[in-house]
C-alpha cells in the first residue's frame, strides 16, 4: 500500500470547494487570522458559480421602491411554504449589505444613469407583497458569476489564502460523530493528503449531472453530500429538483431568466403567449417551477415548437440590438454557438432544464451542520459545516427565486466566517486523529483504482442520468417514480461491476469520475427515493396523483439516509415556522398563484 | 547554440489509431496529442475516428464521446461546456481555443488537438499552468483604494467609467492568448503575457482604483510589458473575443503620457 502513504496537513478551518460561497468562507477567515486550507478539484476561477448569468438579489431600492421584507416574503411564497423563515428573514435582510460588499470588492457591476448598481425584475420578485413587479437582481451585464467568482478569488489573492488547488475530497474524517477532518486526492501527483482540522466547510455545490440533460458543469457531482452521506448523516429535501425553464434545447445550456425580465417572453407552436393563461399578473416572470410546469404542458399537450413539437421559442428580438448588447451580450452568444440563432432576428429554442438543488446537507443559518439525533431535529455535527447549493439551510424550500442561489452563497459563505470567528480562537490545539484515520477511503480508492469489472463508467452514468431524466422530472406520479426508484437500484447496485481502464496515479480522470459517479448515485438515490415518498405538489416537486400541496401532512424537511448499497431511510424535521426577530411577521401559508 | 528541434524526449511519434466500430459513413478523424508521464515513453498522436451523427457538434462532445466509449484514459480539463469557465482550452486546428465552443464542422479534414503551446506537459491534454496564474496574482489583481468606501452605500460609477472595464474584465483566464504568443513562449519566466496584463489594465482604467500609478510601476519593465510586440495573436485567438493586445497599447500609452 505504499502508494498510499499519507501527507498530513493541520489547519484551523478547511473548506472543501471554491465557488462563490466557497471562497467567500475562505477568505473571511484568512481575513480573520484563522490557518485556512480551501480544497477544490478545480482552479477557483472555472467553479460553477462562474456560469451565473442574471444576477444577484438584495432590496437595494436603486430602480424604485424596495425592502427586504417584500423580498422576504417572495422567497417564502417561492418556497411553497416550505423554507425556514427565520434563515430566510437573515438572508434578505443581510443581502443589501452582502451586495454592497461585493460592490466594494470591486465586483464590475453594470450602472444605472446615476452611477449605482443596476438592478433588474426577476421571476417571483415582486413589491408590497405581491403587488408590482420589483427591481430586485443586481447584474453584471449577463455574466454576474462571473463577475463575482472572480472578484472572490482577487479577495482570496489578496487575503493570501491557501489553496489546494486540483485536489479530489474523498471523505470525512470522522470520530464519535464530530468531523476532525478530511482525506483529498492530489490530482497532479495522486498523493492522499490528510488534512486535520477543527472545522470543514462543505461548499461543493450541487449534483445536476445525475441528470440526463442539466445546466450544470461536469463538475456538480454532489460530492460534499456524498461525503456526508458516507460519514452516515443524512441529506435534507433531495426530492426538491428546479428545472430552469430556458435551457437551449438539445445543448441544455443556460439562457438567463434575466432575458425574461428585461422582457423577452415565450410563445407556443400558434405563436401564443402562453403564460398569460397560466399566470395571469407574472406572466413570463413567474417562478421557475411554475413556468417550466406550464411549458411542458404545453409541449404534452401538442402545442411545442419545432418539427417534432417537442420544445418553446423564448423571443427577445423585441428588445432591440442595443439593449441585447449592452445587458445580454453573453446570451446572444450562446445562442448563435449553441443554437444557430440571432436573437435579434429569431427565437432561441428552449426546454426546462435541470438546474439546481434546493435539497442537501442540513444546515443551521450559522452553517452548522445539523441531523436528527434522539429526537433533536436541531442537533448540531461537531465540527462540520456547509454552506451554498450543497447546503440546505433551508432559505430555497421546495423552489429557489431567481438570484436568489447568488444571494445565498455570499450570505451564507460570510455568516460560516463570521460564526468561526466568533467561536473559535486561531491556532487551537489538535487532538491526534486516529492512526487508522482516513484508511476507509484507502481501501475505496484502491479499489476503484484496480475495478476490473464489465460496465464502464460512462455507462453506469448514462443510465442513471437515463433514470432520473424519465422518472424524476417536471411532473411525477407514484407508478412512475416506483419504477424509476426499482431501475436507479439496479443501476446502483451494478456499480460493483464498474470497469475503470486508466491506473496511473497522475491526473487520473477516469478514477476521479468514477468517484464522482459514486457520489452522483447516493444523490440520485436520495432523490428519487425521497420524491417517491413525499405524497403531495409542492415547488418543484409535482405529483400528478397528489396534485395538492398538503400542510397538515407535508409541512416538513426529509431527511434522507443512504447506505452503501443504496438503502434509503427517511425521517423527518419540522419548518421553522417562526422568524429570527420582531422586525417581521410570520408569512402565512395560503394557496401559491401568480 | 540556439536549440531549435524539440529536446529528443519531447518528440511526438505515431500513436495508436482507433477505427470507428459504428460502421456510420459520417466519420471525422480526431488526430490528439497523448502524453502518459508514468510510461517514460515520448509523447504520441493516437487518431480516433468518431461516428459524427451520434456526437454532440463541438469538440469537446467528441473528445468526451472518445473518453466514454473509445478510450477512457484520454485526459483533458473540462467543467462548464458552455465557454465560461476556461477549463477546456486547447490548440485545435491549429489555434488556441475552447474545446467546447469550437464546432467540429468548422474544422476541415483532420480535427488535431494539442494542449495549449508551450506549458510543460502534465498528461495528455492537460497543460501546467502554474506560472500562468502566479503571473496573474503578481499583478495584484484586487480593487486597491485608499479612500474608504461609503459605509452602507456601493461607490458609483458612471456608466461610461464601467464601460471601461466592461470588457476585460470579462476575461475568463483560459491562458489561450498567453501561450499563442511567442513572446511569451521564450519569456514566459519574465513577461507577463496578453492575460495578466489585460487583467492589470482592468484595474488601471477602473474609475474606483486609486493605485493606478504604482500598479503603472510595476509594469514599467522592458520584459514584464514591454516584451509584447504588437504580434496581435492574443487578440487573434481570444474565444471571448476580448482584445488583450489593445488593453497592453493602452496600458502603453498611460505609461508614456505619464512621462511626458
Amino acid at each position: 500500500m505504499s502508494d498510499y502513504e499519507f501527507i498530513d496537513h493541520s489547519y484551523d478551518v478547511v473548506v472543501i470547494g471554491a465557488g462563490g460561497a466557497g471562497l467567500r468562507a475562505t477568505f473571511g477567515l484568512a481575513e480573520a487570522g484563522f490557518n485556512t486550507a480551501c480544497v477544490t478539484k478545480v482552479f477557483p476561477t472555472r467553479s460553477h458559480t462562474v456560469a451565473a448569468q442574471g444576477g444577484i438579489s438584495a432590496a437595494l431600492g436603486n430602480m424604485g421602491e424596495d425592502d427586504w421584507r417584500w423580498h422576504m416574503y417572495d422567497t417564502v411564497k417561492g418556497s411553497d411554504w416550505l423554507g425556514d423563515q427565520d434563515a430566510i428573514e437573515y438572508m434578505c435582510k443581510e443581502a443589501p449589505d452582502a451586495v454592497i460588499e461585493l460592490e466594494h470588492y470591486g465586483v464590475p457591476f453594470s450602472r444605472t444613469e446615476d452611477g449605482k448598481i443596476y438592478q433588474r425584475p426577476f421571476g417571483g420578485m415582486t413589491t408590497r407583497f405581491g403587488e408590482g413587479t420589483a427591481q430586485r437582481t443586481c447584474a453584471a451585464a449577463d455574466r454576474t458569476g462571473h463577475a463575482m467568482l472572480h472578484t472572490l478569488y482577487q479577495q482570496s489573492l489578496k487575503h493570501d489564502a491557501e489553496f489546494y488547488i486540483e485536489y479530489f475530497a474523498v471523505d470525512l474524517i470522522m470520530e464519535d460523530g464530530a468531523c476532525r477532518g478530511v482525506v483529498a486526492i492530489d490530482l497532479a501527483t495522486g498523493r492522499l493528503h490528510r488534512f486535520r482540522s477543527h472545522q470543514v466547510i462543505l461548499a461543493t455545490g450541487g449534483y445536476g449531472r445525475s441528470y440526463f440533460s442539466c445546466t450544470s458543469a461536469h463538475t456538480c457531482t454532489g460530492d460534499g453530500s456524498a461525503m456526508v452521506l458516507r460519514a452516515g448523516l443524512p441529506v435534507q429535501d433531495m426530492e426538491f429538483v428546479q428545472f430552469h425553464p430556458t435551457g437551449i434545447y438539445g445543448a441544455g445550456c443556460l439562457i438567463t431568466e434575466g432575458v425574461r425580465g428585461e422582457g423577452g417572453y415565450l410563445t407556443n407552436a400558434d405563436g401564443e403567449r402562453f403564460m398569460e393563461r397560466y399566470a395571469p399578473n407574472a406572466k413570463d416572470l413567474a417562478s421557475r417551477d411554475v413556468v417550466s410546469r406550464s411549458m411542458t404542458i404545453e409541449i404534452r399537450e401538442g402545442r411545442g415548437v419545432g418539427a417534432d413539437k417537442d420544445h418553446i421559442h423564448l423571443h427577445l428580438e423585441h428588445l432591440g440590438p442595443e439593449v441585447i448588447e449592452e445587458r445580454l451580450p453573453g446570451i446572444a452568444e450562446s445562442a448563435r454557438i449553441f443554437a444557430g440563432v440571432d436573437v435579434t432576428r429569431e427565437p432561441i429554442p428552449v426546454l426546462p432544464t435541470v438546474h439546481y438543488n434546493m435539497g442537501g446537507i442540513p444546515a443551521n443559518f450559522n452553517g452548522q451542520v445539523v441531523t436528527k439525533k434522539d429526537g433533536d431535529p436541531e442537533s448540531v455535527v461537531p465540527g462540520l459545516m456547509a454552506v451554498g447549493e450543497a447546503a440546505c439551510v433551508s432559505v430555497h424550500g421546495a423552489n429557489r427565486l431567481g438570484s436568489n442561489s447568488l444571494l445565498d452563497l455570499v450570505v451564507f459563505g460570510r455568516a460560516a466566517a463570521h460564526f468561526c470567528a466568533a467561536e473559535m480562537t486561531p491556532s487551537a490545539r489538535h487532538k491526534p486523529l486516529a492512526a487508522d484515520a482516513g484508511q476507509n477511503s484507502v481501501a475505496r480508492i484502491d479499489k476503484l483504482r484496480n475495478a476490473d469489472g464489465s460496465r464502464s463508467t460512462s455507462e453506469i452514468r448514462l443510465e442513471m442520468q437515463k433514470v432520473m431524466q424519465g422518472h424524476a422530472a417536471v411532473f411525477r406520479t407514484g407508478e412512475s417514480l416506483d419504477e424509476g426508484v426499482e431501475l436507479l437500484r439496479q443501476t446502483f447496485g451494478s456499480f460493483e461491476d464498474v470497469r475503470v481502464a486508466d491506473r496511473s496515479l497522475i491526473w487520473n480522470t477516469d478514477l476521479v469520475e468514477t468517484m464522482e459517479l459514486e457520489n452522483l448515485l447516493l444523490n440520485a438515490a436520495a432523490t428519487i427515493e425521497s420524491a417517491a415518498n413525499r405524497l403531495e405538489s409542492r415547488g418543484a416537486h409535482a405529483r400528478e396523483d397528489y396534485p395538492e400541496r398538503d400542510d397538515e401532512n407535508w409541512m416538513k424537511h426529509t431527511l434522507a439516509w443512504v447506505d452503501d448499497q443504496g438503502k434509503v431511510d427517511f425521517d423527518y424535521r419540522p419548518v421553522h415556522q417562526e422568524t429570527l426577530t420582531d422586525e417581521v411577521d410570520y408569512v402565512e401559508p395560503k394557496a401559491r398563484v401568480y | 547554440m540556439a536549440e531549435f528541434r524539440l529536446p529528443k524526449n519531447s518528440r511526438l511519434t505515431k500513436g495508436r489509431h482507433f477505427a470507428s466500430a459504428s460502421g456510420s459513413s459520417n466519420v471525422r478523424r480526431f488526430a490528439v496529442y497523448r502524453y502518459d508521464p508514468d510510461s517514460g515513453e515520448n509523447p504520441r498522436v493516437d487518431t480516433y475516428e468518431v461516428d459524427i451523427d451520434n456526437c454532440g457538434p463541438m469538440v469537446l462532445d467528441a473528445l468526451i464521446k472518445i473518453k466514454n466509449e473509445i478510450d477512457p484514459t484520454l485526459t483533458f480539463r473540462r467543467s462548464c461546456r458552455e465557454g465560461i469557465c476556461g477549463s477546456c482550452a486547447m490548440n485545435i486546428d491549429g489555434g488556441n481555443t475552447l474545446a467546447c465552443t469550437r464546432s467540429i464542422e468548422s474544422v476541415k479534414g483532420d480535427v488535431k488537438i494539442y494542449p495549449l503551446p508551450h506549458l510543460p506537459v502534465v498528461k495528455d491534454l492537460v497543460g501546467d499552468l502554474t506560472n500562468f496564474y502566479a503571473q496573474y496574482a503578481s499583478i495584484k489583481p484586487w480593487l486597491q483604494a485608499r479612500t474608504p468606501p461609503p459605509p452602507d452605500q456601493e461607490r458609483l460609477q458612471s456608466k461610461d467609467d464601467q464601460e471601461l472595464i466592461n470588457e476585460p474584465a470579462a476575461c475568463i483566464l483560459c491562458a489561450c492568448c498567453s501561450t499563442s504568443c511567442p513572446s511569451y513562449w521564450w519569456n514566459s519566466d519574465r513577461y507577463l503575457g496578453p492575460a495578466a496584463l489585460l487583467a492589470a489594465y482592468r484595474w488601471l482604467v477602473d474609475s474606483r482604483d486609486e493605485a493606478t500609478g504604482e500598479r503603472l510601476d510595476e509594469l514599467e519593465d522592458p520584459f514584464r510589458l514591454y516584451r509584447c510586440h504588437t504580434i496581435m495573436n492574443c487578440t487573434q485567438t481570444c474565444p471571448k473575443n476580448l482584445n488583450p493586445a489593445k488593453a497592453i497599447a493602452e496600458t502603453k500609452k498611460m505609461l508614456a503620457e505619464r512621462k511626458y
